[in-house]
């Protein structure tokens, strides 16, 4: 796509000496990528540690009755294993580090717009992390209110809320500093010629999210403070008892926390929208279209919050308006899937590890959204709003979606980021594991939860057993695919099979810089001439060999 | 799966099949589209892609369709949503109280029970109220369910038309014990529940009150 002869001779970013010694080195950098192999250590690790809560929860669930633990153990692990997911897995993951990676590289830009900013939001999110982690062993126990803190329990609750708390408003604001970043980043510092529709979908996914977590993660933060004063000064804000309103508390949550699904979910759309041209060998169809739903995705997931709360009692015209809006939004995920799906067509299509984690994002996010709207539609919803359908429609986002679309970056960024290959074959056996096992861990939960199987419920009743039985061996296979795939990425990071600059084939100008990429990138700012998927040589060449 | 134990439950499943049947279609389409290009167009059977940047008939057509079919699965839950809403006015109406971790049941009498016992083709109110945290009321055969509060009374309706006996659960996390917080629902003929709660009550020193509204 661009006029980029990079020949660097320079060491590239793991090597590169710096004003600071050792471990300071990567403790004090600047650099985006440092920050974002940072992260990604981080991230993964918190990410098993979640994991493992819900194997755990899952083994419990085996058997009505005790199996083995107590109701106590179960209601802080499904707390737990909900904040760790979304705060310190879902949520930061691909923006903090794939954005911060391959960001300023696919725009043409040597850093972020503010390095020093970059870091912070770094440090706020391993204060955050530890603070959720030290919370565990605290006295009073961990927390067990569920990820969403519901009042009144919230405040009646003996357990370590406050830490919990604390730790979320922490990490709210390395989120909001990372999406400040990155708006700044693409308004300023985009390279010569790459004008906005000249942009890679996956910088256009950031920047649709980084509104999001500017405008919406603001108000988680307040609320949090607000319950922490509750909770602390005993003031009247939303404990009926004090003369408050819990539903108004849900709607301030929500307002976050619904929009909160789009920052997750958005960059993956945004990897996959990179993913496919690349493993098709041709352009995305309708990239306008492509770039534009994200924007729409964007704006109306803000205004859909409400739907969380149909059982709450709310005004009829609310419930309408919520329910309307919610079917609205489900337009512009429709259109990604469809210009995905179109974009294989007449492609020259390579089934490599990471098209094969993008086509099950695709299959699976599908799914969540077909639920999605199921439970988007009023009388559906009272029937169906917090049982295991719930849980089941929000992992086939979060996980089948947005977790896979992780993977799938993982997969296909790794050799520029390690620049070393991993083993190509294991990666599809844990593939098809994670796939397996994510599908039949979540979906007997559809089933059950259709049959009256509520949520959180640490015993049940004997006719849901069934299901039960079948999510959890799902969990063991979809666990062992996971440790497959981390093992065989570890192992190609340390002995895997050198990469060269650009092992895929893709065009974004990421693969135009030595691998891995020296510290400031790019040694002279590419000027771009096109857009960012052009496959027109293969074309071209087959017609000059005729 | 689909019990039609309340005057809601027909109506619900046939919204929710609707709307599972549409999605079924669409996604096997999906799905079908996407093997069949994998395989067609693998990169051993054709090397040369055809670069293709759009098609805005097709853009307007999967905007378009997909609008229709969406508003269409929103009126049909709308519609349901409305019934549900509509509180008849002769309406029994029994006092339900929650508390972690237990129902309890008032009776217009003033009778006081820790399970449901309800005239079968009766619209049934609950009044639901809690005394401490956050609950929902929820009977899964019905596909009712409402949140209970301690400062905003919420009401719930259903009428079943079938004789019986169902699970009622709490669906809003409310702590400890919150998966024990089950109760039942007797779904009684009607001279049978007429001779119950004139039993009941006498025992618990209620003058039971007849309940003359004929059944519908």
């Amino acid at each position: 796509m661009a006029k980029a002869h990079v020949t660097s001779h320079e060491p590239d970013f793991w090597n590169v000496q710096t004003e600071h010694k050792g471990i300071w080195a990567w403790l004090l950098t600047k650099d985006h990528k440092r920050i974002g192999i940072m992260y990604l250590y981080a991230i993964v690790s918190f990410f098993f540690v979640g994991a493992i809560f819900g194997v755990l929860m899952r083994l419990e669930l085996i058997a009505p009755g005790k199996t083995i633990m107590e109701p106590q153990t179960y209601n802080s692990l499904f707390t737990l294993h909900g904040i760790i997911m979304i705060f310190l897995f879902v949520i930061p993951a691909m923006p903090a580090v794939f954005g911060n990676f391959f960001l300023p590289i696919q725009i043409g830009a040597k850093d972020v717009f503010f390095p020093r900013l970059n870091l912070l939001s770094w440090y706020l999110y391993i204060i955050g992390g530890l603070l959720a982690i030290t919370s565990l062993f605290l006295p009073g126990g961990p927390v067990d209110t569920g990820w969403t803190f519901y009042i009144p329990y919230s405040i009646r609750t003996t357990t370590n809320v406050i830490p919990a708390l604390t730790a979320a408003f922490i990490l709210g604001f390395s989120s909001i500093l990372t999406g400040l970043n990155f708006i700044t980043t693409i308004h300023r510092m985009r390279a010569p010629g790459m004008d906005w529709f000249r942009m890679p979908l996956f910088p256009w996914s950031l920047y649709a999210t980084g509104w999001v977590q500017i405008l919406a993660t603001p108000i988680i933060g307040i609320t949090l403070l607000l319950v922490m004063i509750e909770r602390v000064f005993q003031v009247g804000i939303f404990d009926p008892s004090l003369g408050g309103d819990p539903v108004l508390y849900q709607h301030l949550f929500w307002t976050y926390s619904h929009p909160a699904v789009y920052i997750i979910i958005l960059p993956a759309m945004g990897i996959i929208s990179e993913i496919i041209p690349v493993f098709a060998r041709k352009t995305i169809f309708g990239y306008k279209f492509i770039a534009y739903s994200s924007l729409a995705i964007a704006f109306f997931g803000s205004l859909v919050w409400g739907h969380h709360m149909f059982t709450a009692g709310m005004s009829t015209t609310a419930m309408f308006i919520f329910s309307f809006l919610t079917f609205l939004v489900s337009i512009p995920s429709a259109i990604k899937v469809f210009n995905w799906v179109a974009t294989l067509y007449k492609g020259s299509i390579a089934l490599e590890a990471p098209l094969l984690y993008a086509l099950a994002f695709i299959i699976q996010f599908s799914i969540g959204g077909f639920t999605g709207l199921m439970i988007g539609a009023l009388s559906i919803d009272i029937h169906l709003q917090d049982t295991s359908f719930i849980v089941a429609h929000f992992h086939y986002v979060m996980f089948g979606g947005a977790g896979f679309g992780f993977f799938a970056a993982m997969h296909y960024w790794f050799p520029k980021m390690f620049g070393r290959m991993y083993n190509k074959k294991t990666a599809i056996v844990a593939w098809a594991h994670v796939t397996i096992g994510f599908n039949l861990t979540y979906f007997p939960m559809f089933i059950m939860g259709y049959l009256g199987m509520p949520r959180r419920y640490y015993d049940y009743l004997p006719q849901f057993q069934p299901y039960h039985i079948a999510s959890t061996i799902g969990s063991w296979i979809l666990f062992a695919g996971l440790v497959m795939m981390i093992v065989n990425l570890i192992r190609g990071m340390r002995s895997g099979e050198k990469a060269g600059m650009d092992p895929w084939g893709g065009t974004t100008l990421e693969w135009t810089v030595d691998t891995p990429p020296p510290l400031e990138n790019f040694e002279t700012i590419p000027t771009v001439t096109t857009g960012p998927y052009d496959y027109s040589r293969y074309e071209i060449a087959a017609k000059e060999a005729q | 799966m689909f019990t039609s134990s309340s005057n809601f439950s027909n109506a619900v499943d046939a919204a929710f099949l609707y709307t599972a049947a549409l999605s079924a279609i669409v996604l096997i389409g999906i799905i079908a589209a996407m093997i069949y290009f994998v395989i067609k167009y693998s990169r051993a059977k054709n090397p040369v892609p055809k670069n293709i940047e759009g098609n805005t008939a097709l853009e307007i057509l999967w905007t378009a369709v997909p609008l229709v079919l969406f508003m269409s699965m929103f009126y049909f839950g709308w519609e349901g949503y409305r019934e549900m809403r509509d509180i008849p006015k002769d309406a029994m109406v029994i006092k339900v109280t929650a508390r972690m971790w237990q129902w309890s049941f008032e009776y217009p009498d003033g009778l006081q029970t820790d399970t449901l016992y309800v005239p079968v083709g009766r619209a049934i109110r609950g009044d639901l109220h809690s005394v401490d945290v956050s609950h929902a009321f929820y009977i899964p055969a019905f596909r009712v369910k409402k949140d209970v509060y301690s400062n905003k009374g919420n009401n719930i309706w259903f009428r079943s038309d079938k004789v019986g006996v169902y699970d009622i659960m709490c669906a809003e996390y409310c702590g400890l014990k919150h998966s024990y917080m089950y109760t039942k629902i007797y779904v009684m003929p009607r001279n049978e529940y007429d001779h119950w709660y004139a039993d009941a009550s006498r025992k618990a020193g209620k003058i039971a009150v007849r309940d003359t509204t004929d059944a519908k």
